[in-house]
């Protein structure tokens, strides 16, 4: 093992770490912002990700230009999932945390078996975009086009994420909320309002991810479930509700998988990740940045 | 002891030897060997699922990793059966010591976690076991192992003409699963945990010791669920990683116990004889296309069941008045 494979996976390994914090970040948003894990967040990364392939499929649009286009719709499909679902969820009388966690696996299921039933098990993959395949060799170091640009993304999105808490009205209506949601209700903030922003903000986030994934993944029904348990995994490592841990997070991951691979198995990559999260959580039950 | 209480409980046992009781002669009338496979699997269900309530449900910490000890239990079985001869009745309380033992072990560290960092650290966990079982070679990798069929008979756990044996001893699992809970439900131990459940800090000042109490209902539960792990891998007579001690199994045997009342005597029996059947029948109906109909079903079911009764279905029995013991916070919350 060289210095240069070394680097190289560490190069890789941060790449990727910016994306697994992409797809978390969403997560923790609405976990800091209502207490609710979102157990469907892998089958979001997966819709986005069918609908790249179809804008791609469909019109020819690149994974790049459809990025906004999906995020939109996810937006969108975010905030109804939260008015249908898991408005009444939130609010029922006996055992909230179970059923949260069963009404959104519910709907994982639910859409892994519409994903099914339109689109077929079948693997695909959108075969030439302007992106897909390429690399770019920075001081001898290779790193995979896709992956950079998706790293790119995601640091633009937490900083946008960053502004918008904390520069605009809506912002500061979801931190308050996320205070005090009893109390913002006296001041006339509407907390379903903020709650179906919040969600659909988080699906958004996913929705990008999805889009710059679907680059150099393969999509199919099941794609969202190994995605989702590493995205838990980041959320946790960086203490739940806080959407800097998820970023940090998510770099954490990226390059304790790329080390991993570099001593052990392909199969066994993601061993080290779980194995860093229990070392974290057991020093430290509340995550690296988790507050109370 | 309030004697409402007490006829309650002496109820709830006849009930259950009466309902065991017609349970044990349904085989004599149905013959059709799918059906008592479905029949089998429920009572294997229902077993893990009244086992899984006992941790996560009465002492309230959600594990949704527990396929780790139902994988064990299968493993163990089947390992120490394949090469070393030992007889399945032996590898099955080797599995379940072993899985308790495990359960207390990994409680150590865990039980200092709360909420959604425990519940993630039993996903992440049972997740490390199957990645290190998919690469372990002497244990079949990720193709498993054959467990191989020497005689019918009680001595070896295995029948290949009949269905029934399978189904007698599942019943029996059930059965024991059930009193269990209906043992611990009023013991020292069955308080505890809802102490624990409901407010561990008051718990803990009134002079219960929360993590013994933890340990004690991991420990139970991981016992059972490894039982029927051995079961399982004797009935299919083929177990892997993935079949065994997948995340989906930690699922199906958390949801009979949601959809019917966690955290209660007969919620996850309700939700097995209910869940169980439906499952089976929808895959083979409608799902055997390989179209995902039974997944579009069961998911839906599922929202609509968690959200419209929270209590589970079991509370649809109660008679009980809905508005006693309503907890403060919910009239803040409306």
């Amino acid at each position: 093992m060289t210095a240069e494979t070394i680097i190289q996976s560490l190069a890789s390994g941060l790449l990727m770490g910016l994306l697994y914090g992409l797809i978390a970040v969403g997560l923790a948003l609405i976990f800091g912002l209502m207490d609710v894990v979102n157990f469907a967040h892998g089958e979001f990364l997966m819709i986005a990700m069918y609908a790249t392939f179809f804008l791609f499929a469909f019109f020819a649009l690149d994974p790049l230009l459809a990025a906004p286009l999906v995020a939109a719709a996810l937006f969108v499909f975010g905030a109804v999932v939260y008015l249908l679902v898991v408005r009444f969820a939130v609010r029922a009388k006996a055992n909230t945390g179970m059923v949260q966690i069963f009404s959104t696996f519910g709907l994982a299921v639910l859409m892994r078996g519409v994903a099914q039933y339109f689109f077929t098990p079948d693997y695909r993959s959108i075969p030439h975009s302007w992106l897909g395949g390429k690399t770019i060799s920075i001081g001898g170091i290779y790193l995979p086009q896709p992956q950079l640009i998706g790293a790119l993304i995601a640091i633009a999105a937490f900083a946008g994420l960053y502004f918008f808490i904390h520069r605009t009205d809506f912002g500061r209506a979801l931190e308050a909320t996320r205070e005090d949601a009893g109390a913002v209700a006296l001041v006339g903030i509407d907390k379903n309002k903020v709650f179906a922003l919040g969600w659909g903000l988080g699906a958004a986030l996913v929705g990008l991810a999805g889009a710059v994934m679907s680059i150099f993944f393969y999509v199919f029904p099941d794609v969202g479930a190994s995605f989702a348990t590493i995205a838990y995994v980041t959320v946790a490592l960086g203490g739940f509700g806080s959407v800097f841990g998820a970023f940090a997070g998510g770099i954490i991951v990226g390059l304790v998988e790329a080390t991993t691979t570099l001593i052990l198995p392909p199969s066994l990559k993601t061993v080290g990740i779980y194995g860093v999260y229990l070392l974290v959580v057991f020093i430290r039950p509340r995550g690296l940045f988790g507050s109370i | 002891m309030d004697q409402a209480f007490i006829q309650r409980r002496r109820r709830d046992l006849v009930v259950a030897a009466f309902l065991a009781a017609i349970a044990a002669a349904v085989p004599l009338f149905v013959k059709d060997v799918y059906v008592q496979n479905i029949m089998v699997l429920t009572l294997m269900y229902a077993a893990l699922s009244q086992s899984w309530n006992i941790l996560s449900g009465y002492c309230g910490q959600i594990s949704l990793g527990h396929a780790l000890y139902f994988g064990l239990g299968a493993y163990t079985t089947a390992l120490l059966f394949t090469k070393f001869g030992v007889l399945p009745w032996f590898g099955m309380l080797a599995g379940g010591l072993l899985s308790a033992v495990i359960a207390m072990a990994l409680g150590y560290p865990c039980f200092r976690l709360g909420g959604h960092y425990f519940v993630i650290a039993t996903i992440v966990i049972a997740e490390i076991t199957l990645l290190l079982f998919h690469n372990w070679d002497w244990a079949g990798a990720a193709l498993g192992i054959d467990i191989p069929i020497r005689q019918d008979s009680w001595l070896t756990f295995q029948f290949t003409r009949s269905k029934l044996p399978y189904f007698y001893f599942a019943l029996v699992l059930a059965c024991v699963a059930w009193f269990v809970t209906w043992w611990l439900e009023d013991s020292k131990w069955g308080y505890w945990w809802r102490a624990v459940k409901d407010n561990p800090l008051a718990a803990e000042s009134l002079g219960v010791v929360v993590f013994n109490s933890k340990m004690g209902a991991a420990a139970v539960s991981a016992f059972l669920v490894a039982i029927g792990g051995s079961f399982y891998g004797q009935f299919v007579s083929y177990i892997d990683p993935e079949s065994v001690m997948g995340f989906q199994f930690s699922l199906l045997m958390a949801l009979p116990a949601v959809l019917g009342g966690i955290g209660t005597l007969w919620g996850p029996m309700l939700g097995a004889v209910i869940l169980i059947p439906l499952t089976e029948l929808t895959r083979s109906y409608i799902g055997g296309s390989g179209r995902g109909v039974d997944l579009i079903v069961y998911g839906g079911l599922i929202i609509a069941i968690s959200l419209a009764r929270p209590q589970g279905l079991v509370s649809l029995f109660s008679r009980k008045p809905k508005a006693a013991a309503k907890p403060v916070r919910e009239a803040v919350a409306s």
